[in-house]
């Protein structure tokens, strides 16, 4: 093991945690990771009509923490993180 | 006004009974009256847990079936004047019972006893819903594991779902060499997941391995997971007791010296 590796390295709990977090907005919304790749590309096929995106470089996921609050009760929401090249005017 | 708490996790195995078993014990010397409901039909073990399972002679279903008056099928313990075993058939299944049934039962316990205290079977399947149906309290007992809080997370949903409001987390097994390592999940990593107020924590102790094999709950004594449960009672009796301390995410510096330790270890192999 080089000594620049234990930086690098994420323990086991790093692991589980960010393999957890992953799989439980997948479980908590029933939608999978090949749905959520449909969305992605749907999403992008819509925007795309209207201004040129990044496709490629563009982020869809559901986090369990959004600003959307329903009876004082936090929602998970849905958000897309797309990067604009240029405005078609 | 009795207060029903049903035991629950999903997973089998992170310690739903034994959890149980040693809350109704440590309620039960504080004083409360405490009936302990053994909700797993066909897989009885709360029995066992309690050392109590040579005086079973009717049980749960015998009661919903009319075979014998309610107070047949409530075991004394061999300790507690105030805590009573319901224990559950072992030869029968789930399905024998229906959740009207199971509330019924409980509402007949309710002037009774302090405390009803259900020990809910693993899964989420017809035995889980009987185990909740009468509950105005659950504890989810989870480790700190993958699937253990996959589980947790998806029984907190159907907790919802089915309306019970009042959800606390016991986190089970916990090692603190494992976390400080950054080999275990800390505990602030569990609850901001599973996003539960939380009533315990019990660490991976050896006695409770003991305790199970004597049959004798370790609540109260002088063992690091009997403090553990006597803290989970005392809280639930709403004192304030501070939560133990297991460690925190790991700084560069303790993985530095971890590192050094293991390579020692190496070197020495």
């Amino acid at each position: 093991m080089s000594l620049f590796s234990i930086f690098k390295r994420k323990t086991s709990s790093q692991i589980a945690r960010d393999r957890l977090k992953i799989l439980l907005i997948s479980d908590r919304v029933n939608c999978s990771p090949e749905m959520m790749e449909l969305i992605k590309n749907d999403i992008a096929q819509v925007i795309s009509k209207y201004m040129q995106i990044d496709a490629s470089s563009m982020e869809v996921q559901i986090a369990k923490t959004g600003n959307a609050a329903r009876n004082g009760k936090k929602m998970p929401v849905l958000y897309a993180n797309i990067p604009i090249l240029d405005l078609r005017s | 006004m009795s207060e029903v708490i049903v035991v629950t996790s999903g997973k089998g195995g992170v310690g739903k009974t034994t959890t149980s078993a040693n809350v109704g014990t440590g309620l039960a010397e504080m004083g409360k009256s405490v009936v302990l409901i053994d909700a797993d039909i066909g897989l009885r073990n709360l029995d066992v847990v309690m050392g109590l399972e040579n005086r079973i002679v009717y049980n749960l279903v015998d009661v919903i079936e009319g075979n014998c008056r309610l107070k047949q099928a409530l075991i004394k313990d061999k300790r507690h004047t105030g805590l009573f075993l319901m224990p559950a058939a072992q030869t029968r299944d789930k399905n024998c019972v229906t959740p009207g049934q199971m509330v019924k039962l409980i509402d007949s316990l309710r002037e009774q006893f302090d405390y009803i205290i259900l020990d809910c079977p693993a899964g989420i399947e017809q035995g889980f819903q009987n185990a909740i149906a009468g509950a105005d309290h659950a504890i989810v007992v989870t480790t700190p594991e993958v699937s253990a809080i996959r589980d947790a997370d998806r029984i907190i949903g159907l907790l919802e779902a089915n309306e019970i409001r009042k959800v606390d987390l016991v986190l089970n097994r916990l090692r603190q060499d494992l976390i400080r390592r950054g080999e275990m999940m800390t505990v602030d990593d569990v609850i901001d997941i599973l996003g539960l107020p939380l009533l315990g924590l019990v660490p991976d102790d050896e006695n409770v391995v003991i305790a199970t094999n004597q049959g004798e709950p370790l609540v109260g004594k002088n063992t690091e997971a009997g403090q553990a449960f006597y803290n989970i009672c005392k809280r639930l009796e709403g004192k304030e007791v501070p939560f133990r301390d297991f460690g925190k995410n790991i700084t560069i510096w303790t993985r530095f010296s971890a590192f050094f330790k293991k390579n020692l270890q190496e070197e020495r192999a």
